[in-house]
């Protein structure tokens, strides 16, 4: 496997020495222990969100770090967890004295190091003041049917969206409890499902995460390239969205008549082109569904590595999140109503 | 016999020596049912440990494997840092103060980190995790204990029952971490994590064998 890379111990230090020199208008990126924060942070008066995850997501999260949107992220080596002794030093760069809310996707190592994170906060605080934190968990891949017997639904799609909504409800000036409950909202409210037609390399893996012949696909994988609901021979575009928009719109009961954003999102090697392949179909399939798409994301936001695929969110919306997703917002990835 | 604060840094070294030679190895594991990460986030927690050492030069046991603990949970990352990084500060909170320990004290220790591990990572046995070799090596030490067998034998069979355990875990079906979203799929493939918990209790037999 090829890579446009110099060393793969590297790879995360050298992006985030890149990010830093792209970006110094909107963020500050530190290193040991590595995470990016926002030019203005604390912000005052403003609750302060903070996510993170394995790297190899790219944008997601570091992409999304600024105003109207997270205020740090924390990111781990390719595919793996943060460390809470980032994810502690990072709150505590953003506190703006009414609590930080930790956006957490359930994965057994972002969730352990999180938890562990919060203990410390709590434990420690800042200037022997217990700082207040708060976490909510993010999943909505549909993929996962059995969550009894495994690790529970996994956080994608709706990460990017619960990160500019919850963005958007601090700036308003929103409690602590009030941006947890955003981001609960989101969670609840929006679904999930991806596919790939090739596997991703992990650069100090070197060789490719999982095979999948020519012909095949695999339906409901995950971002790491974890395994999805089955494998099967590679069908036309069409057919690939509708499988998806069934399991989709089956889990959660989306109403006639009802408002939804659309994302369709690159898991990295899929071009637009197809993309808006993807998105002419899911659009066609929640219209024939009676849903009303009032707001779209189409792009490579939550990414896993160089993998060809995509995945679809469908969310759910009333006023209050349409004034959330519409709300002004300056990251790297994500910049509007400037 | 006791086993000397000597010896347990000698434990620690060459821990990171074994992990290092088994990086490869660890990651083919994980390949297979997780996300190919184990080998080279342990390696790299336990290279930094390596690093961290020399700052423990005077502490006792317990100050030494504390810091071994927050260490790996500062630079492991994935779930392996909060598992073993909660493994190392229980097992340090149990040996504070102590410039050597008994078997005894090692027992209670590995049995608190054990512990502590089930409860971070909410695991039962069964669920093919690290705590299907952790488990019965407690069980495995603590019998050895009670047939007054040596220092030697006792680590010996307590590593033997972690291999076991280890081994055990090939058949079973994960329900926790990456590999249970695998299903059934996960069966037929050891787990990584139970592979480096048994190469850790290895080492301690190994290092340990003349206390």
């Amino acid at each position: 496997m090829k890579k446009f890379i110099n060393n793969p111990a590297n790879v995360v230090k050298e992006e985030l020495e890149g990010i830093a020199l792209a970006h110094p208008d909107v963020v500050r990126v530190h290193f040991g222990p590595n995470y990016i924060v926002r030019l203005d942070a604390p912000v005052k008066g403003k609750v302060g969100l903070v996510s993170g995850g394995g790297s190899g997501h790219e944008p997601m999260h570091g992409g999304f770090v600024g105003k109207g949107m997270l205020d740090a992220a924390c990111p781990g080596e390719v595919f793996t967890s943060p460390t809470p002794d980032q994810m502690l030093e990072a709150a505590r760069m953003v506190d703006g004295g009414k609590g930080v809310l930790f956006i957490v996707k359930n994965y057994t190592g972002d969730v352990m190091n999180f938890e562990m994170a919060a203990e410390l906060a709590g434990a420690e605080g800042i200037d022997g003041k217990a700082m207040e934190v708060q976490s909510v968990l993010i999943d909505d891949d549909v993929a996962v049917e059995n969550s009894l017997y495994t690790a529970g639904r996994r956080g994608v799609g709706s990460t990017v969206l619960a990160e500019k909504m919850c963005g958007a409800a601090a700036e308003e000036g929103r409690t602590l409890g009030e941006v947890a409950d955003v981001c609960r909202k989101v969670n609840g409210w929006g679904r999930s499902m991806g596919m790939a037609l090739t596997s991703c390399t992990v650069p100090h893996a070197g060789k490719p995460t999982f095979d999948l012949p020519e012909d095949e696909m695999e339906i409901g994988i995950g971002i790491h390239g974890e395994p999805g609901r089955r494998r099967m021979k590679l069908k036309p575009a069409d057919e690939i969205v509708e499988m998806m928009m069934d399991a989709i719109l089956k889990d959660l009961p989306f109403k006639t008549g009802e408002e939804v954003l659309l994302f369709t999102n690159s898991m990295g090697g899929t071009p637009l082109v197809e993309l808006y392949i993807a998105y002419r179909k899911a659009h066609q399939v929640a219209e024939k569904h009676g849903l009303k798409v009032v707001r779209k994301l189409i792009g490579p936001y939550i990414t896993s590595l160089e993998m060809a695929g995509v995945s679809i969110t469908l969310l759910k919306l009333d006023d209050e999140l349409k004034r959330y997703w519409d709300a002004a917002v300056f990251t790297p990835a994500l910049r509007w109503g400037i | 016999m006791s086993i000397s604060r000597a010896a347990t840094l000698q434990w620690i070294e060459n821990c990171a020596e074994v992990i290092a030679r088994n990086r490869e190895y660890l990651i083919e594991l994980d390949a297979a049912i997780g996300d190919a990460d184990h080998g080279a986030n342990m390696d790299r927690g336990f290279q930094a440990v390596l690093a961290k050492l020399p700052e423990t030069a005077d502490k006792d046991i317990g100050s030494i494997l504390r810091a071994v603990g927050m260490t790996l949970v500062s630079t492991v990352g994935g779930a392996g840092g909060p598992l073993y990084g909660t493994f190392f500060l229980q097992a340090g909170g149990q040996l504070s103060g102590k410039m050597e320990m008994s078997l005894e004290d090692w027992a209670a220790a590995l049995e608190a980190a054990v512990n502590g591990v089930m409860q971070r990572g909410k695991a039962e046995p069964g669920d093919k995790t690290m705590v299907d070799a952790l488990l019965p090596a407690v069980s495995a030490l603590r019998a050895s204990i009670a047939e007054d067998r040596s220092t030697g034998q006792a680590l010996r069979q307590s590593a033997d029952a972690a291999r076991l355990g280890m081994e055990a875990t090939i058949p079973l079906i994960a329900r926790k971490g990456r590999a249970s979203y695998l299903g059934e799929r996960s069966a037929g493939h050891q787990d990584p994590g139970a592979t480096s918990s048994y190469l850790l209790l290895k080492t301690a037999a190994d290092t340990w064998a003349d206390a």
